[in-house]
């Protein structure tokens, strides 16, 4: 996509990201996905009077490990509240950090060596959670809202870029990265699709040159995918506002997926005033030289310098092998394809395998009992069917690949009963054969199909395709 | 000076429904707070520095260890109307997500 002649677009992005703590923010309630509703609640998160709140450890040291993988300064903070009116917020305000965050002044790099700064990272806790019936046809409780409070005070840390970033593509990257490096330092688990990363966009446009246009606020982006398409569908809308003489007003505009287009949520208006003040039951947080040093001390190597260790060891990789780099830097898999090259399997195979094949909740799979699957698999000696399989099984319950392999009866047909199994199906199936042999090449993968069932997978299909090229003459 | 329509801006923020008459008796009586908080101005403070809190600590913090939460039919039977297990509250306008 590209705005017409002379124009730009001007994005920030705020980045709300729950922390992965065993506890809510201020008081002792879990900070669980998915209970049952209003089971993690009690009078601090419910907001009951006369409670007060507690601030998590936990909570700080991961918000301080993003600042720091963020190249930002952690500074004292104060925490304020944050006025509103709204019901998954039964204080009436929210907990959060205002004109003195625990870390500021930041700035992250992209794979494409753009930089964007970062002004603030602070603290602040979640809202509940409301779901609105109605409009369904639903005529019980239509005009209802209902509550749950379990991630209500759940630790949150907001990321506020620079407005640095000039295209969709760039905010992509950039969201991609920023998910990347909450998930190394394990501050989150950064799951949009459950919301525990929140993307919002602030969007303008200029002529070059010009000072920054109005901005809208675009929310519900619940993918990187809707981030691009909506950051696009915004400016686009915005020039065309402008170049026919109108003008953009300021106000919060919803992404509307189905459709593809933004759409007005609410204006800016008085409701905007927070009147934030001082947390009267927080002290200060101000972390000394040497909680930081231990923070800092416990970060291990960031996203970009495993990707550059990673790929010094695959090589050029190809538009494909570049998403399953990313899966495999997300999923903390590169050290099991780093040991697996070094060990000599293929570097290709290594990145594949690893990126497609270990998913698991289990242990993780290491190096050597990988490693050995994939040369057993470059010997010849397991398919690539029964190479996934074995891996699929190590990562479930672990174990060893030889052993797990002659347990399932994984035996590498002998060419001579591949090539009899081949002569059978031809015969059974006349017609595709001579389609095949008059240059038909799309029924080979038919072929291979059909010895893959005759021999329940033990086949290698590479095997399968020479011989059918040796038999076409 | 505190004007009425300040009053009333904070009141609408509020949800708070006020009289004519109210709003003047609260201005008035508003205004005189204020006055009494503004003393402080005519304070000499050169040199004294900004205090965050009264108390002189910082970094006040627990553990992250979960604590039980409150039963939730408990909970609940706190709530003017319940469903499924939740909260059931009057729908918001003009919010929709
Ligand atoms: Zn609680």
């Amino acid at each position: 996509m590209t705005l017409p002649d002379g124009w730009e677009m001007v994005v920030g992005l705020e980045v709300h990201t729950e922390l992965k703590t065993r506890t809510k923010m201020f008081c002792g309630c879990r900070n669980e996905f998915g209970a049952p509703p209003n089971t993690h609640v009690c009078p601090v998160c419910l907001g009951l009077p006369g409670s007060l709140p507690v601030l998590n450890e936990r909570a700080v040291e991961l918000a301080m490990a993003i600042g720091l993988a963020l190249h930002c300064t952690i500074a004292p903070s104060t925490f304020h509240r944050k006025n509103y009116f709204y019901p998954d917020m039964p204080k009436d305000f929210q907990i959060s950090q205002y004109d003195r965050p625990i870390n500021a002044n930041g700035y992250l790099d992209l794979i494409d060596h753009s930089r964007v700064g970062i002004e603030r990272a602070h603290l602040e806790e979640d809202t509940g959670k409301s779901t609105h019936l109605g409009g369904s046809g639903r005529l019980h409780g239509a005009d209802r809202s209902l509550v749950d409070y379990n991630r209500s005070g759940v630790p949150l840390v907001e990321i506020v870029s620079a407005p640095d970033i000039r295209s969709s593509a760039q905010a992509r990257a950039y969201a991609s990265e920023l998910r990347a490096i909450l998930i190394a330092t394990g501050a989150s688990d950064g799951r949009m699709e459950e919301g525990s990363m929140r993307v919002d966009a602030n969007v303008s446009v200029r002529r070059a040159g010009q000072p920054y246009g109005t901005r809208c606020e675009i929310k519900n982006l619940n993918s990187l995918r809707s981030l691009q398409r909506a950051i696009d569908y915004e400016a686009e809308r915005q020039v065309a506002l402008v170049e026919s003489g109108e003008v953009v007003r300021q106000e919060t505009r919803h992404w509307d997926e189905a459709r593809g287009v933004t759409a007005t949520m609410r204006v800016k208006e008085e409701a905007d005033d927070y009147r934030y003040f001082r947390e009267p039951d927080l002290v200060d947080l101000a972390p000394d030289a040497s909680w930081v040093q231990r923070v800092r001390s416990g970060l291990g190597p960031l996203p970009a310098e495993r990707r550059a260790a990673l790929l010094a060891r695959v090589g050029e990789v190809s538009e494909a092998q570049r998403d399953a780099v990313a899966t495999v830097i997300d999923a903390g898999r590169d050290e099991v394809v780093r040991g697996a090259i070094d060990r000599g399997v293929d570097p290709a195979l290594a990145l594949a395998r690893a990126a497609n094949e270990l998913e698991s909740e289990g242990p993780a799979v290491s190096v050597d009992a990988f490693a050995e699957t994939l040369l057993m698999e470059q010997r010849g000696e397991l398919s690539a069917t029964q190479s996934k399989a074995v891996l699929a099984a190590l990562a479930q319950e672990g174990g060893d690949p030889h052993a797990i392999a002659a347990q399932r009866g994984f035996e590498r047909l002998s060419s001579n009963s591949l090539g009899a199994t081949l002569d059978e199906v031809i015969d059974q199936h006349p017609d595709e054969w001579r389609r095949y042999r008059d240059g038909d090449d799309k029924l080979a993968q038919f072929f291979v199909g059909l010895v893959m069932k005759a021999t329940r997978g033990q086949a290698d299909g590479k095997a399968v395709i020479a011989e059918l090229a040796a038999r076409r003459g | 000076m505190l004007r009425r329509e300040d009053v009333a801006h904070v009141a609408r923020l509020a949800r708070l429904t006020l009289s004519d008459e109210e709003l003047d008796l609260f201005t008035d009586q508003l205004a005189q707070v204020l006055e009494h908080a503004s003393d402080v101005a005519a304070l000499d403070l050169e040199g004294v520095e900004a205090t965050a809190h009264p108390f002189g600590l910082v970094n006040v913090v627990r553990a992250d260890e979960p604590q039980p939460s409150l039963d939730r039919d408990e909970v609940l039977a706190m709530a003017p109307d319940v469903e499924d297990g939740r909260f059931a509250v009057p729908r918001i306008l003009g919010e929709d997500q």
